[in-house]
């Protein structure tokens, strides 16, 4: 019987993976995919807390929606600023976009 | 009475004039000033008719506004005045018009320059008749933020530095005095010691018996926040510069109303809600009181600058104020009361006289002039008259709030109080050396052909010349108002048994 | 009797508004103006002291001028403004109003000319009325109101050619003495309200001697006495007097000579049960009076300028004034006072006289003006001698009283200053005269000597008026007057018991003798020239070089107030710029300061910002969460 600690599991282990992708890539790509992954996770979180412990409810179902519109919604732009920045640098290297320092 | 509705009729003049300000053209300049003039006409005459409309005889709040606000936060937007804060009403609104002549002739933005004077009026008159904490607080903030820009901009003498010293020391004050403010506002809500309801209402929470140990230092806390404003040693030092580098009129102002703001809420939340912790914290008023006003006093004896001499002189006269607050008697804290509008209308006449002769001679500096009483007699005659009220000379106004503060304080701190009388010897040396040096002497032929003061410049000065000589025949009156606005306050202080700290 | 004495006030200064308000532009008007106001005020005074000798019952009224009701513990404070009408005060205000209408007059012939002539007036009507006020005033704090007017407008008539450097710098310097004492005088006076409770004179009068603490009480009175010092210019307050003398010399006769600076006299026997209920105090009064005295008479030897000279006798007289209260007569002070009023009002109109003729003041350099000024010659020399006090002239008796008195209570040093004093006056007049007035005309370069002529009528006639009450005042305090009369100065102005006037001449004689051997050696330094005053002066160099620099008091005090005063302004502006700003100022610079370190930790790496923001989550979970795993090891 898969239990609610198998996706609870699954789920951390892809936020790690997201985690780890996010803050160790170079390419701003794969750092991007990093981030797709962690905010996955946690709609597995989301979907699966639903299921098992308040099927009468919808409020998780619901957020997961949410999570994945603002997710395509925040892929247009950070792809829309990456492809911008590769315009200029011609490299997707996030080590070379420091522009916020001081 | 209350049908006249005078109040937000004062409060509103100014709000709504620098409101219609803003869609006049800015080349318009005579129109903006005739705005300007309007608005400070209307808030005296109403102010004035406040003033003789209050009734002595039964004392306590008049004129009561209830406009309500954010009831639900305890929070209301009401008005109204006793004999403490309507004579500073009216001071605020003799200094407006005082200062709107002053700045007659300004060509520099002038639309900018009224808008932001006619926001900080009406935040001065807002504290002075909101009767909610904080609201008061928040007309602090009104009064306090256009200073920053009206120095910037229209300042002289290292005016970056000035403005943003203000600034800060007087925001770094307001950030401390709302810690308190929010901590009797959670006092208030405490249903065992407190009311158990929260509320800004300052009729509500005069009736709060705080505990003696709140009051020790939330006392100390709205002391240093509010003293700032005052300004207390040793943080006074923004005054200086601040009214140096500030144009004219807003020195005037400076010195005149937003000194004052301090030394009202000091008397007004600082002895009214905490007795006990004012009367513990008293002896440590009355000694920097006294640092205020002899230790500046000598420092005034030794500027270059006119307006460094009269800038420090308020400080000291403000001293004279802590001194009463601190001696914590009816002479004592009606002279300090009476004497916040002597010196606010002492300190405007000077400082409007000092502009005067920089607008003309474009220097400030004693070592450049001598004679000038011959070029300018007039202006010579008024400086004479608002230097003797500085030094305290019987007759004008100034000597009868210092004269009382000094009955009251001699009762509770006389040797303290007999070294603060020392200062009228100081104050009188440094005062008449400076007119020597202007004004008398043999006459510097390079202000031949200085045109003396005349037509609207001549205003200001007979007015607010005017109210120190006739205050200074007739105080009883006057003092009758502001004796009766203290009263409640010191009514509650009499029956503190607590000690001071020392 | 008392809207008399509120309009005997008033008169002067409604004179000054209108001058001020619209007659500033016609001098003659101005004038006018003024001398009638003041001659009103002469009329109602003389009115009053008749009355007064008539029925002496002080007649008082009073009003609620302030009032700040107490609250609990604390006294309140209750001012009133009055009126007090008694011999005292009526004696003061003729006095003053004579003075001050003969000077007027005077003076419409000495300012003649001068562009502030219609200020001038003006200041004098404020003079009149402030000096009037504090001579009716009822109680401490009004007569410590019209006190600090009297100093302005002192500090306004001294300092009337303002535009000449030594008259700006001499009443400032006036001014700020007279604050010195009145600074004691102020915290005295509101001792004394905090002690019984009312500035009024008639009730303190009855409270005082009932008071127990005498330390406390002497306390106050010493305070108080300040005040006096000041305005009288008795030792260390005495600087300011002589310096004075810049103002224009009408002034320095009505002010500095005959009323302002005896009202710290006035003062003194008006709140003279103050000081009578304390011994020490009285007799700390007769010291610093008689030490004074003989002072100012030794500085008075060598000064060469005429009114300097008498600006010393002046303090000198003064000083033997408080001798006499501080033996405890008030009636001889104040009969001092009304002769010395006289005398020394002429000696100084008539120096005026001769200013005016002459532009020049020192006296070495006038010669032989007794021919050409006869009238004020020789009414210069009535004074004189009446100042040196001859026999039958005004001030032989006041200056008999006061030696009289200072015997018979025992002070027998004191008396003896008093007579060493006498001697040096009598020899310092008549240096002045026998130099000024008698020197031949050979011996003197200048040229102005020569053009002297006498002055107009409007200012000789004030002279002999003077000069007959200089010969004829003192017989109101002599023995004969109470034959004809039945009745003398010390039965109408007293404390305490009446005293009739009679003569000791175990004491008016040797005064008179002393006097006649000041005159003589007078005569023979500087009258008949056996000795030569150079010589003399070069025999006694270290003395007269002393003397010539008055003792170096002024210097002591400038001295005091450039390296205590200013360098004590000096360190503490420094502390405010460097150590109080400096504070502030630090704290600003060190906000900014590590705020610019602390900018270097903002790398612009997002990972490396993401990373702390995941490990500062995990951090926190992990805290959170250790409760629900066990929790930290105990």
């Amino acid at each position: 019987m898969i239990g609610l600690a198998h996706y609870l599991v699954l789920a951390a282990i892809l936020f790690c993976v997201g985690l780890l992708g996010a803050i160790a890539k170079k390419n701003a790509i794969a750092v991007f995919m990093g981030v797709e992954l962690m905010l996955n996770s946690v709609n597995l979180n989301l979907v699966a807390f639903n299921r098992f412990l308040h099927p009468e409810f919808l409020g998780g179902q619901a957020f997961a929606i949410f999570v994945i519109v603002v997710a395509a919604a925040e892929v247009s732009v950070g792809l829309a600023i990456i492809l911008a920045l590769y315009r200029r640098k011609a490299n997707t290297s996030v080590d070379d976009i420091d522009l916020l320092k001081w | 009475m209350n049908a006249l509705h005078l109040l937000p009729g004062i409060i509103l003049a100014p709000f709504a004039a620098a409101l219609i300000m803003l869609f006049v053209p800015s080349t318009a300049r005579n129109l903006i000033r005739g705005l300007a003039l309007a608005a400070a006409s209307c808030s005296l005459a109403l102010a004035g008719l406040a003033m003789f409309l209050y009734d002595n005889s039964t004392k306590g709040l008049q004129f009561v506004e209830h406009i309500g606000w954010l009831k639900s936060y305890g929070i209301s937007l009401d008005l109204g005045v006793d004999g403490l804060s309507l004579p500073l009403v009216l001071l605020t609104a003799i200094i407006f018009f005082a200062g709107v002549f002053v700045s007659w002739k300004l060509e520099n933005r002038t639309k900018e320059f009224f808008v932001y004077t006619l926001l900080l009026v009406g935040g001065v008159f807002g504290v002075f008749m909101s009767t909610d904490l904080l609201v008061l607080f928040m007309f602090i903030e009104i009064a306090v933020i256009p200073k920053y820009v009206l120095i910037l901009v229209w300042g002289s003498t290292r005016k970056d530095y000035a403005a943003m010293k203000y600034t800060l020391y007087l925001l770094s004050g307001s950030a401390l005095a709302f810690v308190g403010l929010f901590a009797i506002y959670a006092y208030a809500q405490n249903p065992q010691l407190g009311l158990g309801y929260g509320t800004f209402a300052l009729s509500d929470l005069g009736r709060i018996n705080f505990d003696p140990q709140f009051q020790k230092w939330a006392f100390l806390v709205l002391l240093v926040g509010f003293g700032v404003l005052v300004p207390i040693f040793p943080l006074h030092r923004w005054t200086p510069d601040g009214h140096s580098a500030a144009p004219t009129t807003i020195s005037m102002l400076l010195a005149g109303v937003i000194m004052k703001l301090g030394g009202y809420a000091i008397i007004r939340v600082g002895l009214g809600f905490f007795p006990e912790g004012a009367a513990y914290w008293a002896p440590v008023v009355a000694i920097l009181a006294t640092i205020n006003v002899l230790y500046i006093a000598f420092v005034a004896l030794v500027q270059k600058d006119m307006k460094f001499v009269v800038a420090n002189s308020s400080i000291s006269h403000m001293g004279f104020v802590l001194l009463g607050i601190a001696s914590m008697n009816a002479v004592s804290v009606s002279g300090a009361a009476a004497q916040m509008f002597a010196h606010g209308i002492m300190a405007a006449l000077f400082f409007a006289l000092v502009g005067q002769v920089y607008d003309k001679a474009h220097t400030r500096m004693i070592a450049d002039f001598g004679g000038l009483a011959k070029y300018m007699p007039r202006t010579s005659a008024a400086f004479l008259v608002v230097g003797l009220a500085s030094l305290g000379l019987p007759g004008l106004f100034n000597f009868v709030p210092e004269f009382s503060v000094f009955v009251g304080g001699m009762q509770r701190f006389p040797v303290l109080t007999a070294v603060s009388i020392f200062s009228v010897v100081v104050t009188a040396i440094y005062v008449l050396w400076v007119y020597q040096r202007v004004f008398f002497g043999p006459a510097n032929p390079r202000w031949e052909g200085l045109v003396d003061m005349k037509g609207v410049e001549v205003v200001p000065v007979v007015l607010l010349g005017g109210i120190l000589l006739v205050l200074g025949i007739m105080p009883g009156g006057f003092m009758n108002i502001v004796s009766g606005g203290i009263a409640p306050i010191v009514q509650r202080l009499a029956s503190v048994s607590t000690g001071g700290i020392f | 009797m008392i809207t008399l004495a509120i309009l005997l006030t008033i008169a002067p200064i409604a004179a000054y508004v209108l001058i001020v308000a619209f007659a500033q532009r016609w001098k003659a008007l101005s004038a006018g103006i003024a001398i009638v106001a003041t001659g009103g005020s002469l009329v109602i005074s003389l009115y009053l002291l008749i009355a007064m000798i008539g029925n002496p019952t002080p007649v008082h009224d009073a009003m609620q001028w302030l009032r700040i009701p107490h609250i609990g513990g604390f006294r309140g404070l209750e001012i009133v403004a009055g009126v007090l009408v008694d011999p005292l005060s009526a004696l003061m205000a003729t006095i003053v109003s004579l003075v001050a209408f003969l000077v007027m007059v005077y003076s419409v012939g000495y300012m003649k000319g001068d562009e502030g002539f219609s200020r001038y007036f003006a200041y004098l009507s404020l003079f009149t009325f402030s000096m009037l006020g504090l001579v009716v005033s009822d109680n401490y704090f009004m007569t410590f109101v019209f006190w600090e007017l009297v100093g302005l407008s002192s500090y306004l008539l001294i300092g009337f050619w303002r535009l000449k450097d030594a008259p700006a710098e001499a009443s400032k310097k006036a001014f700020v003495t007279n604050r010195w004492g009145d600074f004691g005088f102020m915290v005295g006076i509101i001792l004394l309200f905090l002690t019984f409770g009312t500035f009024d004179y008639t009730a303190l009068a009855a409270m005082i001697p009932l008071y127990q603490h005498l330390g406390f009480l002497a306390l106050i009175a010493v305070l108080v006495f300040t005040g006096p010092m000041g305005k009288s210019a008795q030792f260390p307050f005495h600087v300011w007097l002589p310096d004075a003398m810049e103002g224009p010399t009408p002034v320095s006769a009505l002010i500095h000579a005959a009323t302002m600076v005896a009202a710290g006299v006035y003062l003194v026997a008006r709140a003279f049960v103050l000081f009578h209920a304390v011994p020490n105090v009285m007799e700390l009064i007769a010291w610093i009076g008689g030490f004074t005295a003989i002072f100012a008479a030794l500085i008075a030897l060598v000064q060469k300028d005429i009114k300097r000279i008498l600006a010393y006798s002046t303090l000198s007289q003064l000083g033997y004034m408080f001798l006499a209260l501080g033996s405890g007569s008030m009636s001889a002070g104040m009969f001092h006072l009304t002769t010395h009023a006289f005398f020394k009002a002429l000696l100084f109109l008539g120096a005026g006289s001769v200013i005016h003729a002459l532009e020049q003041q020192d006296i070495f350099k006038m010669c032989g003006l007794a021919k050409k000024m006869p009238i004020t010659t020789w009414t210069f020399v009535i004074g004189s001698l009446s100042l040196g006090g001859l026999f039958p002239l005004a001030g032989f008796w006041s200056k008999d009283e006061i030696l009289l008195t200072a015997l018979k209570n025992g002070q027998v040093a004191l008396y003896w200053i008093g007579v060493i004093t006498a001697f040096l006056t009598a020899f310092y007049m008549f240096r002045l005269i026998f130099t000024a007035f008698f020197g031949k005309e050979a011996e003197v370069h200048g040229e102005h000597a020569h053009h002297a002529h006498e002055s107009p009528a409007s200012m000789t006639a004030p002279l002999i008026v003077l000069a007959v009450l200089s010969v004829i005042g003192g017989l109101v305090g002599s023995p004969w007057w109470t034959q004809w009369f039945g009745g003398s100065f010390g039965t109408f102005i007293y404390f305490g018991e009446p005293e009739p006037a009679h003569i000791d001449l175990a004491v008016a004689i040797p005064a008179t003798i002393v006097a006649l051997l000041g005159i003589g050696l007078a005569w023979v330094i500087y009258g008949a020239k056996l000795i030569k005053h150079e010589w003399l002066a070069e025999r006694l160099r270290p003395l007269h070089t002393l003397l010539e620099h008055k003792f170096y008091v002024d210097e002591f005090y400038a001295f005091v107030f450039k390296w205590v005063m200013l360098l004590l302004g000096r360190i503490l502006d420094w502390i405010d710029h460097r150590v109080i700003d400096g504070a502030f100022d630090g704290l600003g610079s060190a906000t900014r300061a590590g705020g610019g370190k602390l900018r270097l930790i903002q790398s612009g790496k997002l990972q490396s910002y993401a990373l702390v923001i995941f490990g500062a989550v995990a951090l926190v979970v992990i805290l959170l969460s250790t409760n629900l795993i066990g929790g930290f090891v105990k």
